[in-house]
């Protein structure tokens, strides 16, 4: 009687790979019950707001969620340009202290230059079929982006949050971000 | 030359420059099934170590071979899960 029992434990065991996807299963339970996931998490703080700082966090937003990371740009003082919907179409340059201008600095301070060299720059994106910073926004908020105007400079600049693109998350602050930063595998600050 | 896999679907991202192909490459994939193969035509040079890079980085996509053409670059890529 007793002999057997062991053989009949070993019939009824499972298999390495049933517990092997059982192990997967109760994983997938804990990571979705702790609302932890494998996916890579990047956190950008978005401070500028001229034409071509506009540019990386835009481009490194998108890319990253085509990596499926979990993106949030958290945009504050200037940066808020970049989500505003009117002010977003009419982002400048800034010619003075930009030595990769052709303009030198003596006239890059005189009225009027930013104009020209923000036409410049516009004729060189449309030229090189690069995305334009609406289309790139546009593409990271279908994309799950979660793009934040950071609450106090948007009451410093005065802005309402009616302002912003729709999709744009308002009311938060520096603890916000700081908190996407400390749970990032990537923070930037452009 | 691709006699190894079937393409499922072509995108056409020809003129487009950074990040634009692999945006749009990310978004043709989530559109399909697992095993399908997307085609990529891209005449950005950067797509070739673009695509290659996002490819390893990214869950769920293999990047199956990379053609350099004259002014087109071709990519395969597929969907793995």
């Amino acid at each position: 009687m007793s002999s057997g029992t062991p053989s009949a434990a070993t019939d009824d065991s499972p298999s390495r790979a049933e517990l092997a996807a059982r192990v997967e299963e109760l994983e997938a339970t804990i990571a979705a019950a702790t609302g932890e996931t494998d996916r890579k998490k990047m956190s950008i703080i978005a401070t500028k707001g001229t034409l071509d700082m506009a540019y990386p966090p835009l481009i490194l937003a998108s890319t990253a969620a085509a990596f499926d990371f979990d993106v949030t740009v958290f945009h504050t003082f200037w940066g808020l340009d970049i989500l505003h919907e009117e002010r977003s179409k009419s982002l400048k340059m800034s010619s003075i202290g930009n030595p990769s201008l052709p303009v030198p600095n003596a006239l890059a301070a005189l009225p009027g230059m930013d104009r020209v060299t923000t036409k410049l720059m516009e004729k060189r994106i449309a030229d090189n079929d690069t995305a334009t910073v609406a289309e790139l926004l546009e593409t990271s908020l279908d994309m799950g982006v979660e793009f934040q105007a950071c609450q106090m400079t948007m009451e410093l600049m005065d802005y309402d949050e009616t302002d912003f693109h729709d999709g744009v998350t308002t009311g938060v602050g520096a603890a916000t971000a700081l908190q996407d930063m400390a749970d990032a595998d990537i923070q930037l600050l452009v | 030359m691709s006699a190894a896999f079937d393409i499922t679907e072509t995108l056409d991202v020809k003129g487009a420059s950074c990040p634009m192909p692999v945006v749009k490459t990310k978004s043709a994939i989530d559109g399909l099934d697992a095993g399908d193969v997307l085609e990529v035509l891209a005449t950005d040079p950067g797509s070739v170590s673009d695509i290659d890079g996002w490819a390893s980085g990214t869950p769920g996509v293999e990047l199956l071979e990379q053609e350099t053409g004259e002014d087109v670059y071709t990519h395969y890529v597929r969907k793995t899960e």
